[in-house]
């Protein structure tokens, strides 16, 4: 089986996306960050390094929380997405 | 305040099911909140259900929860790049009722779980986030959930490991990557007959199959292969921090796991039908946080109840028993009209009767001894390249195993850390 790209990986999932965004990210912080631990402590690739910024986006997110505790600047503000939306767990 | 309940139980996983099943079961009037659009709609794990505190609760529930296969065999393999050495446990008992684990997903058990707290007469409300908790000084009197405020002699915490309440009540801080493992999981579909045949497998029967070595590029974790019905369970998981300090992401692993020589072939031609993570707590007692204030309990995950002793890795039972004794706080609280911390502080004292904390007594070492980075990086591939060199009569003279492996040691392993391992595992696992 060859690796799929996370994109078709995450395609595959059932999702109900929240139109409101769930995390937040202090760019202010991530500017200044070294370690840019959110981009490995999240499987679902949704913090990316572009040119030294962290780009990010939340409809992938598989609620792990794994972010929000790698993050030791606390740049993360981690919520889930409003009840009933986000990941929706088939087979779990 | 526009409802009453006598209990609230937060979350609808395997500790709140069993909590509000036990309270509900006693005639108490329980309401049960779940953020997600279904029970089980959020929650992930491997895939084995440990069968004996979940049979205790309802018994007969192997004929009615959504089983998908007993677990007939055990197999562990230490995996180098290339090579794997495996062991495998086949006890006959595993093969006849009461069978001893069964493998399972979780959004189907959940839900199957959360239907018997409604027939126990529990309300479950799904696609309702309990927000706050409602205080009456100290006292924990409610939630508000969905904007509404919903009042209760007693607030039951089941969210999991990433817990808000708990840590709203002030009974935990937030956690560290050193303090939690993550595991991705990819769901794989297969005809039933393919899995059987792969895994030499008859009708109902399912393999549980635990990796230690290259599978996590030797940091502490593992990898695991679960059958189900008619799809197969494959994941890493690993601790956070080590994947934070070698700037490694969970999903690169799993893909090398997939295509690792003796993986490859068990999943070829499968169809990927859900790629998941979630995190579970692995500091044991270390950090154990308050389980109990007034009005307030923490049960399963949220209360960091899972035991790892490397050999093991269970949730589930500590989830159920944990809901269980919570449940039997309540209904105690309820007979003295009393839910303060005193009155509550009970929990505490059944779960330390219980194996629940007598286990991760038993295991409080576990959690440092695992963080040794030479049980994933060092000795799995020692031991294939030690079997290799067994089982490899290429013209040379043979060694005995002792040189062998003295061999093999040079450079990776000195006698002085062998020891001092061995030693550390005798008193850790």
């Amino acid at each position: 089986m060859n690796s799929m790209r996370i994109e078709d990986k995450l395609a595959v999932n059932k999702y109900a996306i929240d139109k409101e965004v769930h995390i937040n990210v202090n760019n202010e912080i991530c500017q200044l960050c070294k370690h840019h631990n959110c981009v490995y402590a999240c499987p679902a690739g949704c913090y990316n390094l572009s040119q030294g910024h962290i780009v990010f986006s939340y409809e992938g997110c598989l609620e792990c929380g794994g972010c929000h505790i790698a993050c030791t600047e606390n740049a993360i503000e981690l919520t889930f997405p409003r009840a009933g939306l986000g990941i929706s767990y088939e087979y779990g | 305040m526009e409802q009453k309940f006598e209990a609230i139980v937060v979350g609808a996983g395997p500790a709140g099911c069993a909590c509000a099943y036990s309270l509900a079961q006693e005639g108490l009037q329980v309401l049960v909140v779940e953020r997600g659009k279904f029970a089980g709609a959020k929650n992930m794990w491997g895939g084995v259900l440990p069968g004996s505190s979940l049979a205790e609760l309802i018994p007969g529930f192997r004929e009615d929860a959504p089983i998908e296969r007993h677990v007939s065999r055990r197999r562990i393999s230490f995996l180098s790049q290339e090579s794997s050495v495996s062991l495998e446990f086949r006890p006959a008992r595993y093969s006849h009722p009461p069978y001893n684990d069964y493998t399972v997903l979780r959004a189907r058990f959940d839900r199957w779980f959360a239907h018997k707290v409604e027939q126990a007469g529990a309300i479950v409300a799904t696609g309702l986030e309990a927000e706050e908790l409602l205080r009456d000084g100290d006292q924990v009197v409610g939630i508000r959930a969905g904007g509404d405020e919903f009042a209760a002699d007693v607030v039951i915490a089941c969210d999991g490991v990433n817990s808000a309440l708990a840590q709203k009540a002030g009974l935990r801080g937030k956690l560290s990557p050193s303090s939690v493992k993550q595991g991705v999981k990819e769901v794989i579909k297969l005809p039933r007959s393919t899995i059987e045949q792969r895994f030499n497998l008859t009708d109902e029967e399912g393999i549980a199959w635990e990796f230690v070595g290259a599978c996590t590029r030797g940091m502490p974790g593992g990898g695991f292969i679960y059958t189900n019905k008619e799809s197969i369970s494959i994941g890493v998981i690993v601790e956070l921090e080590s994947l934070l300090q070698n700037q490694v992401n969970a999903n690169d692993l799993i893909d090398d796991f997939k295509s690792h020589p003796v993986v490859r072939d068990v999943i070829k031609e499968g169809q990927m039908v859900e790629y998941s993570a979630h995190l579970l707590p692995s500091y044991g007692l270390s950090i154990m946080p308050h389980l109990y204030t007034g009005g307030c309990l923490v049960a399963g995950d949220a209360a960091g109840l899972v035991l790892g002793t490397g050999l093991i890795l269970e949730g589930a039972n500590f989830a159920i028993a944990s809901g269980v004794a919570a449940a039997k706080t309540v209904k105690r609280a309820k007979q003295m009209g009393d839910f303060s911390k005193q009155s509550l502080s009970y929990y505490q004292s059944l779960l330390e009767d219980s194996f629940v904390i007598k286990d991760l007594k038993t295991f409080k070492q576990a959690p440092h001894f695992l963080k040794n980075h030479r049980i994933y990086a060092t000795y799995p591939e020692l031991i294939c390249n030690i079997v290799d060199r067994i089982y490899t009569g290429d013209g040379t003279p043979r060694k005995r195993l002792w040189q062998l492996a003295r061999e093999e040691m040079k450079g990776k392993l000195t006698l002085y850390q062998l020891i001092k391992d061995l030693i550390k595992g005798k008193g850790a696992i």
